[in-house]
C-alpha cells in the first residue's frame, strides 16, 4: 500500500513562505511527478513528506496514518538522492543491505534481497566494488537497489537523473517507468525536466512559488492547461504566446499556439515571417521565427521543410487548438 | 615547443621547491650539525662540517635525564589531543550538521582567542594554576594545551564535517538509521582521514609548544621544550649541548611526521578532489 494525503501542508524558512499551504492526494500505486521551475518548492514537498524537513503547518498521512510527527524511517518511504548519496566506504553489497541490516534482518536474508535486487538492476557483477569505482549510471542504479530492499510503501525520487549524460538519461528513464511496472509501487518524482515529467508520469503536479498550478495526466495538462504557467510550462518547445490585436480578436488578452499547431507554407497563410535560427533534428525542424506584427515564434516542420536563416515564410494557426487566456492568465473554456 | 616549455617550467618548479625546503630546513639542520660539535667549535662562528663527535650527547644524558621529560611531553601532547577530539569531535558535529545564526560567529570568537598575545593572560592563568594547585602537573599542562589548541582542531574537525554531504546522512536517516548508527556507520568513517589528520597536527602543536610549558612547569611535569630551555643557564650558552638537546626533542615528533607526512597530506587536502 502506498496513499499518500497532504492536507494543508505548509513550510516556512525564516521569513520565507517557500510552501504557503498544499492539499493533495496521492493513489497507491500512482506514478506521481512534481514538476516546476527552480525553487518552485518541489524538492521542500518531497522531503516534507520523506520527513527530512518538517512540516510548518498541515497533516501528511500516508495510507490513513498520520506520520506528521513521525520519523523519516518510520514512514516506511525509500529515497533516492540527486547526488546519489551513496555510503562512499562501503561496498555496492553493502550500501545495498544497510536499511536491512538497520532493520535488524538476519544475514542470510539479507544476503538474498541484496542478490535479488542486484539482479533486477544488473549490478550482480558490481557488487564488490567501491561506488568510486561504478560510473554515474551504476551508481544511480545502486541508489535504486537501496530503496527497493526496503519493500517501501513508495520512492521518492529527487531529480535522479540531473546528474546524469542525455544519452544515460533516457535509459534509465525507461527503467525506472519499468520499474514502476514491476512492482506497482507508489513513486513520487521531483524533475525540473518536463520531458521526464511527460514521459514518465501517470499524473503531474505543476508548482509553481510554492502553489499547485495544476494536477492531470500529462495529456491533459498538454490539452487543457488551466493557466499561462501551466501552458508555458508544459510542452517542448515551449507554447507561443500572443497579444494585441490577434488575442482581442478572438476575444481573449493572451492566444496561446504550440509550435506544431502552425501550419507552414511557403506560398500563403495568415502570419508571414522571417527565419531566424532553423534547427534541423532529422524528424523535425524547429524553426524560430520572427514574424511580423507579432514577434518571436516558434514553430515544428516535418524533417523535410527545408527553411534557413533569413527565408520568409507563412504560418497559419490551428485556430481549434488555440488556447485563449483572460487578463488574469486563467484560460477561457469555449 | 609546448613540451620543451613544460620541461623548463619543471625544472625552475623543482629548483624552486627545493631552495624553498632548504631554507625552511636549514635550522634543523644547523641544529643537528652543531650537536655533532664540540663546544670549541660550536661557538667558533659558521661552519658547516663538524667533527662528527657524540660527545654533548653523551654529556646531555648523562647530566640531565632525559626519559622523564620525553615521557611528559607523550603524555601532554597526547593526551591534550585526545581531550581536545572529545570535546571538539561533538562540537563541530554540530556546527556543521545543524548550524545556527550564530555558529559562524561562534566560530570565528573561538578563533579570536588564538590572536590574542598568551603573555596577555599569563598572569592571571598562573595565578589559576597556582591556586588549583595546577602548577608544575601533567594534568595541568595536559588541560592548559587542550585549551589552547581546542580552537583550531574545532575549526579543522568542522572543515572535515562540512566536506561530507549532508545527503549522505539523510540517506542514512531514511534507511532506518539512528543518530548513533549515523555517527558509527556513516559518519566516523567517512571523517575518519580528517580525524587522523587532526590528530596529528594538533600532537605535533602540543609538543612543540613552549610558552606555557616552561612557564607552567619546573621539574616534575616539565616536557623536552623545558628540557631544551634549561640548557642555556646563567652559567653560559652551551651551542653544542643545547643543539644535542633539540635534536633529542624534535627528534620523535620529526619521525612521527615523517612517517605519518601521507597522512597529514591527505587529511590537508582532503576534499581537494572527489
Amino acid at each position: 500500500m502506498g496513499s499518500i494525503t497532504l492536507n494543508k501542508v505548509s513550510k516556512v524558512f525564516g521569513e520565507a513562505n517557500v510552501i504557503p499551504s498544499i492539499d493533495l492526494e496521492i493513489n497507491n500505486g500512482e506514478f506521481v511527478v512534481f514538476v516546476g521551475p527552480s525553487g518552485c518548492g518541489k524538492s521542500t514537498l518531497l522531503r516534507l513528506i520523506a520527513g527530512l524537513e518538517d512540516v510548518s503547518g498541515g497533516q501528511i498521512m500516508i495510507d490513513g496514518k498520520d506520520v506528521t510527527q513521525a520519523a523519516p524511517a518510520a514512514r516506511g518511504l525509500a529515497m533516492v538522492f540527486q547526488s546519489y548519496a551513496l555510503y562512499p566506504h562501503m561496498s555496492v553489497r553493502k550500501n545495498i543491505a544497510f536499511p536491512l541490516k538497520m532493520a535488524k534482518m538476519d544475514q542470510s536474508a539479507i544476503d538474498k534481497k541484496v542478490e535479488a535486487a542486484a539482479k533486477v538492476l544488473n549490478l550482480t557483477d558490481y557488487l564488490e566494488r567501491k561506488p568510486s569505482q561504478l560510473s554515474g549510471g551504476q551508481r544511480q542504479r545502486v541508489a535504486i537497489g537501496r530503496a527497493i530492499v526496503r519493500e517501501p510503501s513508495a520512492f521518492l525520487f529527487d531529480e535522479p537523473l540531473s546528474n546524469l549524460d542525455a544519452a544515460l538519461r533516457g535509459t534509465m528513464r525507461l527503467e525506472i517507468s519499468d520499474l514502476h511496472n514491476q512492482l506497482k509501487t507508489t513513486m513520487i518524482y521531483v524533475t525540473h525536466d518536463q520531458v521526464e515529467a511527460m514521459t514518465m508520469a501517470d499524473k503531474i503536479v505543476v508548482l509553481n512559488r510554492g502553489n499547485i498550478e495544476q494536477v492531470g495526466s500529462p495529456l491533459d495538462l498538454y490539452k487543457n492547461p488551466r493557466n499561462l504557467f501551466v501552458a508555458g510550462f508544459i510542452g517542448s518547445p515551449h507554447m507561443n504566446f500572443v497579444d494585441g490585436a490577434y488575442a482581442q480578436s478572438k476575444n481573449a488578452k493572451m492566444a496561446g499556439i504550440r509550435p506544431e499547431h502552425l501550419g507552414l507554407s511557403k506560398d500563403s497563410g495568415l502570419w508571414t515571417g522571417t527565419v531566424k535560427v532553423a534547427e534541423h533534428l532529422g524528424a523535425d525542424t524547429f524553426l524560430h521565427l520572427d514574424v511580423d506584427g507579432i514577434g518571436p515564434v516558434t514553430a515544428r516542420a516535418g524533417g523535410e521543410f527545408g527553411a534557413h536563416h533569413g527565408d520568409r515564410v507563412y504560418l497559419t494557426p490551428d485556430e481549434s487548438k488555440l488556447h485563449r487566456f483572460d487578463d488574469k492568465g486563467l484560460t477561457i473554456r469555449a | 615547443m609546448a613540451r620543451s616549455v613544460t620541461t623548463k617550467h619543471k625544472v625552475i618548479a623543482t629548483i624552486a621547491a627545493w631552495v624553498v625546503a632548504l631554507i625552511i630546513f636549514f635550522p634543523i639542520l644547523y641544529t643537528i650539525i652543531t650537536s655533532l660539535k664540540t663546544e670549541p667549535e660550536a661557538i667558533a662562528g659558521f661552519n658547516l662540517i663538524p667533527s662528527f663527535t657524540l660527545e654533548s650527547y653523551i654529556t646531555v644524558q648523562t647530566q640531565r635525564d632525559y626519559f622523564t621529560p620525553f615521557m611528559n611531553s607523550v603524555i601532554i601532547s597526547v593526551g591534550s589531543t585526545i581531550l581536545a577530539l572529545i570535546v571538539a569531535i561533538p562540537a563541530a558535529w554540530a556546527m556543521a550538521f545543524s548550524p545556527t545564526k550564530r555558529t559562524k560567529g561562534i566560530l570565528m570568537w573561538m578563533l579570536s582567542t588564538k590572536m590574542m598575545p598568551a603573555v596577555a593572560v599569563l598572569v592571571p592563568i598562573y595565578l589559576l594554576f597556582r591556586d588549583f594547585g595546577l602548577l608544575d602537573s601533567r594534568i595541568g599542562l595536559t588541560v592548559m594545551l587542550m585549551l589552547i589548541n581546542l580552537p583550531i582542531v574545532v575549526w579543522m574537525l568542522y572543515t572535515y564535517f562540512r566536506e561530507i554531504p549532508g545527503e549522505i546522512l539523510e540517506a542514512a536517516r531514511m534507511d532506518g538509521a539512528g543518530l548513533w548508527q549515523e555517527i558509527v556507520h556513516v559518519l566516523t568513517p567517512m571523517a575518519v582521514p580528517g580525524i587522523a589528520s587532526t590528530l596529528l597536527l594538533n600532537i605535533i602543536l602540543a609538543w612543540n609548544e613552549s610558552f606555557w610549558t616552561i612557564r607552567l612547569s619546573t621539574t616534575n611535569a616539565a616536557p623536552l621544550t623545558a628540557f631544551i630551555a634549561s640548557f642555556s643557564s646563567p652559567q653560559g650558552l652551551f651551542w653544542a649541548k643545547l643543539s644535542a638537546a633539540s635534536t633529542m626533542a624534535i627528534a620523535p615528533i620529526l619521525i612521527l611526521g615523517w612517517f605519518s607526512q601521507k597522512q597529514l597530506v591527505r587529511g590537508l587536502t582532503f576534499g581537494a578532489v572527489k
